[in-house]
């Protein structure tokens, strides 16, 4: 799509094209910016320690978001949504339900910010005394936690599909989500809590997020009677709800019901 | 401190490189095995992914180089009790000895967190890629910066309630099951069409800038208040940032669709 567009047009509005997303990119770091000037200037009063090292990663930060959005326009948008398109002409749902099942739980085993909350809530595990304080059982928990994590993400993806194709409301899965989380709340140890409602907001990469709501707007899309932003959007939502839910249970089945 | 960058580099493509693996992999096998057809463009998608990998891993050099090591350095300072005590010795040992934190002590943590939460989400790669998926779909009704506006408000504000109960130490769970039932009920009154976007940006919203600057702001605020505990209290800030972006979203939602509604009148 992107390409296309260029090689259509003439070499001067390529330029022009590639100065406005640069431009965009640096509107996008320009309240960053102002704020740490303001806070490094004004409350802390310290003249900036290494301005050219700051400002070499100030011209990085955007030109990565530049190329980070030339890749997601050419390649994880069309992607995403021509495999939802095949599917559906396909019309085996299994297929696809399995697809979502299996693109939710590969790319939260192997992502990075859970492996550190994991490791994170082991080593407290291992601090409370809820599990036996050496290496192999501590790695144990780690990893017990990252499939946990990854199981209800996979399964997450693949009800949310299955929303989709059959046209329910996401307020329901919400509804039944949020009684899930606070009622398993109740019965949950202490220590828990604040990794489980934190791992719910770390699942879904910055290249998770796009694929996945592209693979969902396309299925909206491509199925007659369903509505792109009705049933194609919910589900990043899902897939950041049921992992809340996961990790409270993992936490009752080590550390035993907790009460509060 | 030219090899450094090219390690930090290396560090950082190796981890999206992680990233995007898996899902290749899944996406081959399913083309491979279930749609068993040749893909289209398949030349173009690949330098694609390369360019998000390429991107990312800039970006997140970029990151290391000016906004981590001054927004954890500047949480840090703020919640330093030496700086909160403006450098005098009696009003530390007030604040070290005090039963109750007033919680006006820590009004530029507060600030700081606000401002913080607010600008790094309008950097977030993923948010800016929903904002422009929903723009394209409603063709324009939800303008992507509209959108992005909200959500960094959301964000900002949960922010900023998630650092008032560290400082307070009040139940997270208090704070989040409030936070759901109020958002079952505004559910009922917003307009429809916006209710799936405005539970995804919830999740959206947490991810590559926001996370490690929240974490760090959140870790190092635990450990210097006194009485806190950086294992208990030092988590629960990213649910915060991903509860509040679903409120502001809804009422964004719910303010056009008024001026909207009172434009048509006129």
């Amino acid at each position: 799509m992107l390409t296309v567009s260029i090689q259509l047009a003439g070499p001067v509005k390529t330029i022009k094209f590639l100065f406005s997303k640069i431009f965009s990119a640096f509107m996008d770091v320009v309240p960053i910016i102002a704020v740490i000037t303001f806070f490094q200037l004004a409350i802390i009063q310290k003249p900036f320690l290494q301005l050219n090292q700051t400002l070499f990663g100030v011209l990085l930060v955007v030109m990565g978001l530049f190329i980070f959005i030339l890749g997601l326009e050419s390649a994880l948008f069309p992607i995403g949504e021509k495999m939802a398109n095949e599917f559906a002409i396909k019309g085996n749902p299994w297929w696809i339900i399995f697809f979502g099942f299996a693109l939710g739980f590969s790319t939260t085993i192997a992502e990075p910010a859970l492996t550190v909350i994991a490791s994170k809530a082991g080593g407290l595990a291992a601090g409370a005394g809820a599990i036996e304080n050496n290496k192999d059982s501590v790695a144990n928990f780690v990893l017990g936690l990252r499939f946990t994590v990854a199981f209800s993400v996979g399964l997450a993806i693949a009800i949310g599909v299955v929303r989709i194709l059959k046209g329910w409301p996401l307020i329901w899965f919400i509804v039944v989500g949020y009684s899930l989380i606070t009622i398993t709340t109740f019965f949950a140890p202490q220590e828990i809590i604040g990794i489980a409602y934190d791992s719910g907001g770390i699942t879904t990469s910055t290249i998770t997020v796009p694929l996945v709501t592209a693979l969902g707007v396309g299925l909206a899309t491509s199925i007659r009677g369903r509505n792109p932003m009705l049933d194609g959007f919910g589900l990043i939502a899902l897939a950041s709800l049921n992992p809340i839910i996961f990790v409270l249970g993992y936490g009752i089945l080590v550390y035993g019901a907790g009460g509060l | 401190m030219n090899s450094e960058i090219f390690a930090i580099l290396g560090n950082a493509l190796s981890g999206t490189t992680l990233d995007i693996v898996p899902i290749i992999l899944v996406l081959g096998f399913f083309q491979l095995v279930a749609i068993r057809k040749a893909i289209p463009h398949l030349k173009q998608k690949l330098v694609g992914l390369g360019l998000v990998v390429l991107g990312l891993g800039i970006f997140i050099v970029g990151l290391e180089q000016c906004v981590f090591p001054i927004g954890t350095q500047m949480a840090q300072q703020l919640t330093d009790l030496t700086f909160l005590a403006d450098n005098d010795s009696v009003k530390l040992e007030a604040l070290q000895n005090a039963k109750h934190i007033a919680p006006g002590v820590y009004l530029w943590t507060y600030v700081f967190a606000f401002l913080i939460g607010f600008s790094t989400t309008l950097a977030e790669p993923a948010l800016i890629a929903v904002a422009y998926k929903a723009k394209e779909i409603t063709t324009g009704a939800i303008s992507a910066w509209g959108l992005r506006i909200s959500v960094a408000l959301g964000v900002a504000a949960g922010v900023t309630l998630g650092v008032y109960r560290i400082v307070m130490g009040s139940p997270l769970h208090y704070y989040i099951v409030a936070g759901y039932v109020f958002l079952i009920i505004q559910t009922c009154f917003a307009p429809k069409q916006i209710i799936p976007l405005a539970y995804d940006s919830g999740g959206v919203t947490t991810s590559t800038v926001t996370v490690p600057l929240i974490a760090a702001l959140g870790i190092g605020l635990a450990s210097s208040v006194p009485g806190r505990s950086p294992l208990i209290d030092g988590f629960g800030l990213i649910a915060f940032a991903s509860l509040f972006p679903m409120i502001t979203v809804m009422a964004y939602a719910m303010i056009t669709e008024k001026l909207a509604k009172r434009k048509e009148i006129e």
